[in-house]
């Protein structure tokens, strides 16, 4: 046995699991276990209480909602892979997707899980910052919304009060035909990213940008939307050049510095991974 | 503190009922309380992939699951693959004929992993073959055989495919 002793609850019901987070000191939410699991196994955690979400009715589901996608925080990411409605609606989602770990974590971790672990490198954090996501949040007093925007507060620490569960996630979709790419950079296949960018464009029919959404993960503590980028490309005509141009922008975002790479080359690599994900996006507008 | 349930699980069709320590992963309940000891434990924080089962159909690393969260559900272990004592699977027997395994410890994950994939893609390409086992590693084969033999299998099951 790995992880430290503690006690286990399995509520059925969300306001069972907001009861119990409300009454028990020191405990952890778990949902699909890819990152709190090796966290317990290594001791990296000592919770007294392990409240665990799988058996907790009504938090799994891929639903359209008018322009939006809901998903159900403890939906596994590999439900949400095989979508046919994320594959048509949010393609990035789709093609970001498969970056997140390999199929055996896939078909494990949720998608409010790794919102809520909030790893900087994580593909779903970039996406909902991508994608101007809502959260929707339950605790004791009910229900609230926030924008996804409003939801990473530092380093692995969300907006979330230590009585609240994160229930859904909402995505506002694009038009359809609207451009998209996600690319990373990670030593191997499905490691954690050193630095990887999301991008969406609407283009008009003289290949004029209307409107742009540009974010980095795995740059910083949290996603970045590259808003100036965003700002600086709409009415202008797309192509690599001005993508280059403007990504050198990226140079300048205050960049974590690990183990892994120093802050200098994750800004470096932040300039090429938004400028490829921009000029993905280009090649693919128009294409439904 | 030793909180403990009782769970009943169905591993490889046999059904279990077990008293279970809490915070006991099911790799080591399945290993150290059950003797089911085919499925291997590599790292234990969900990177090697040796510890690979079938949970309700689907791959995922028994290190990365609580024993009693398996209560109530059907795991599949690299013991349950083949359809009788003296019979293996043709998955199994294109890893025996392509080398797809040496010293043999990341064979269960590689198994159980493949098994699902070639499932749900029973007509891989080598690169999705690449892709579908980048979460195993495997420190003897240099995977060449490993991807020969998945390949392999894929042929082999075409016809009647089973599992």
């Amino acid at each position: 046995m790995k992880p430290p002793p503690f006690s286990y609850h399995d509520p059925r019901t969300i306001s069972d699991a907001v009861g119990l987070l409300a009454r028990l000191e020191n405990a952890k939410l778990l949902a699909g276990g890819q990152s709190l699991m090796p966290m317990l196994n290594m001791r990296y955690v000592l919770p007294d209480h392990i409240i665990d979400l799988n058996r907790v009715d009504g938090l799994s589901y891929i639903r359209e909602a008018g322009a939006a996608i809901e998903f159900g925080a403890m939906t596994r990411q590999r439900d949400i892979e095989f979508s046919d409605v994320v594959k048509t609606r949010f393609p990035i989602v789709h093609e970001a997707i498969l970056n997140v770990g390999h199929r055996q974590t896939r078909n494990r971790g949720t998608i409010g899980g790794s919102l809520c672990h909030l790893d900087p490198s994580a593909e779903l954090v970039t996406l909902a910052a991508a994608h101007d996501a809502t959260v929707t949040i339950q605790g004791p007093n009910g229900t609230r919304n926030m924008a996804f925007a409003e939801f990473p507060v530092t380093f692995m620490t969300t907006a979330l009060e230590p009585n609240e569960l994160l229930t859904k996630v909402s995505f506002q979709s694009w038009p359809s035909g609207h451009g998209y790419g996600f690319v990373e950079f990670a030593r191997r296949h499905g490691d954690f990213a050193i630095a990887s960018a999301a991008a969406l464009l609407e283009e008009d029919a003289n290949g004029k940008i209307k409107r742009a959404s540009l974010t980095l993960g795995g740059v910083s503590v949290v996603p970045t939307r590259m808003r100036e980028i965003e700002k600086a490309l709409v009415g202008k005509t797309a192509s690599e050049e001005l993508f280059r141009e403007l990504c050198e922008e990226c140079r300048k975002v205050d960049a974590i510095e690990d183990v892994h790479a120093p802050a200098s080359y994750r800004q470096h690599l932040a300039t090429v991974m938004s400028r490829r994900a921009l000029v993905a996006a280009h090649g693919r507008v128009g294409r439904a | 503190m030793t909180e403990k349930r009782k769970i009943a699980v169905t591993i490889n069709g046999k059904r279990y009922e077990e008293e279970v320590e809490v915070r006991y992963t099911l790799a080591d309940f399945m290993r150290q309380q059950l003797g089911l000891t085919g499925t291997h434990l590599g790292c234990e924080h969900g990177v090697c992939g040796a510890c690979t089962i079938l949970f309700d159909g689907r791959s995922a690393r028994s290190c990365l699951m609580l024993a009693v969260q398996a209560d109530g559900h059907e795991i599949l272990t690299v013991e349950g693959i083949a359809p009788s004592e003296d019979t293996l699977h043709p998955l199994q027997e294109a890893f025996r004929d392509n080398h797809g395994l040496q010293c043999g410890f990341c064979t269960p994950g590689m198994l159980t992993t493949l098994l699902e994939f070639l499932r749900d893609n029973p007509d891989p390409t080598e690169k999705e073959v690449r892709i579908a086992i980048s979460g195993n590693l495997c420190r003897c084969t240099g995977y060449q055989g490993i991807v020969a033999a998945a390949l392999d299998a894929a042929q082999r099951l075409k016809p009647g495919r089973e599992a």
